[in-house]
């Protein structure tokens, strides 16, 4: 019984529906934006699985890039919920009705 | 049952788990421990397929810095607060359930036309992924989007920053509004307060301050 490419992408699909269910289910802005983090990661193991399956190192290339994007996309999200913690004293996205019309 | 079957499905649980703890946990520390372990057993798949850099940049940067980061920002708000699982949204949570069940359903039967190539699946060479061949695939065939991803991050360092000093600085701006309503009306009702005509004692200040 041997490893294939495809039993990668089973994982990756089944961390990126929890991923997908905690950003639905949670109403807290930062376990929300764990599970962003979770889904980019089952993104990125598909990438380097599909990777190997093809002998190119361009899954590989995309996962590092994936990780640039997630790492600018962190510090921006923090930032803007702590801006926000400020000024409404709670980080719980149902309580964000500003923009309500 | 070789070496990487073992370790694959002994991380592809531990993955799992760790998932579910993330969702499940009401307190967003033990939401970023599981996210951890999580990335931990993402990075040993990585390890299992080759990608050795891609590895250690996973270990680096998201269990080092970004869950760090995440840590930071739960202590900056309070450890101690705890979501109460009283949902505005009535019917949200079954909801996002079945929307769950069907999206995990449609990428497992998606996949299996895709994804299931047979037993000797990969590559009869393996992909190594050296930091040589990597900085050579880097700076090679993808320089451009790599300069492109400096800017990205620069950006993103910029709007940190501005986010931290602007924000701050929105907030004094609309502190102002609220603190001339508060002395116009103090103003009128310390007027009013002297027995005199509170209107006709702001106007005697403006006139006052005029000169």
């Amino acid at each position: 019984m041997t490893v294939t490419a495809g039993w990668y992408m089973a994982l990756a699909a089944v961390l990126f529906v929890i991923g997908a269910s905690g950003l639905l289910l949670r109403r807290n802005a930062l376990v929300m934006f764990m599970s962003i983090e979770l889904m980019l990661n089952a993104v990125n193991v598909s990438f380097v699985a599909a990777g190997r399956e093809l002998g190119l190192l361009d899954g590989q290339i995309a996962a590092i890039f994936v990780m640039v994007v997630a790492a600018a996309e962190v510090t921006v999200g923090l930032a803007i919920i702590i801006s926000v913690f400020r000024k409404r004293a709670t980080a719980s996205v149902d309580e964000l009705s500003g923009m309500r019309g | 049952m070789n070496a990487e079957t073992l370790l694959f499905v002994v991380f592809a649980i531990a993955a799992i788990a760790g998932g579910l703890t993330m969702v499940a946990a009401r307190n967003p520390v033990y939401s970023a421990m599981g996210l951890l372990l999580a990335m931990f057993s993402v990075a040993v798949f990585y390890v299992l397929n080759g990608a050795h850099f891609v590895a250690a940049v996973q270990v680096l940067i998201y269990a080092g810095a970004v869950i760090t980061l995440f840590l930071f920002v739960i202590m900056l708000l309070g450890v101690d607060r705890v979501d109460d699982p009283h949902e505005s949204i009535p019917l949200q949570r079954p909801l996002a359930v079945i929307v769950g069940a069907g999206l995990l359903l449609l990428l497992l039967v998606a996949g299996r036309a895709a994804w299931v190539t047979g037993e000797a699946a990969f590559a009869s060479e393996d992909v190594s992924g050296t930091i040589e061949a990597i900085s050579d695939e880097l700076f090679g065939t993808w320089l451009i989007p790599f300069e492109a991803t400096i800017l990205l991050l620069t950006i993103a360092a910029v709007g940190t920053v501005a986010l931290a000093h602007f924000g701050e600085g929105l907030q004094v701006v609309g502190r102002p509004v609220g603190e001339v309503e508060g002395v116009s009306r103090y103003e009128l009702g310390s007027g009013t307060g002297r027995g005199g005509d509170g209107l006709v004692a702001v106007d005697d200040a403006a006139e006052e301050g005029d000169p």
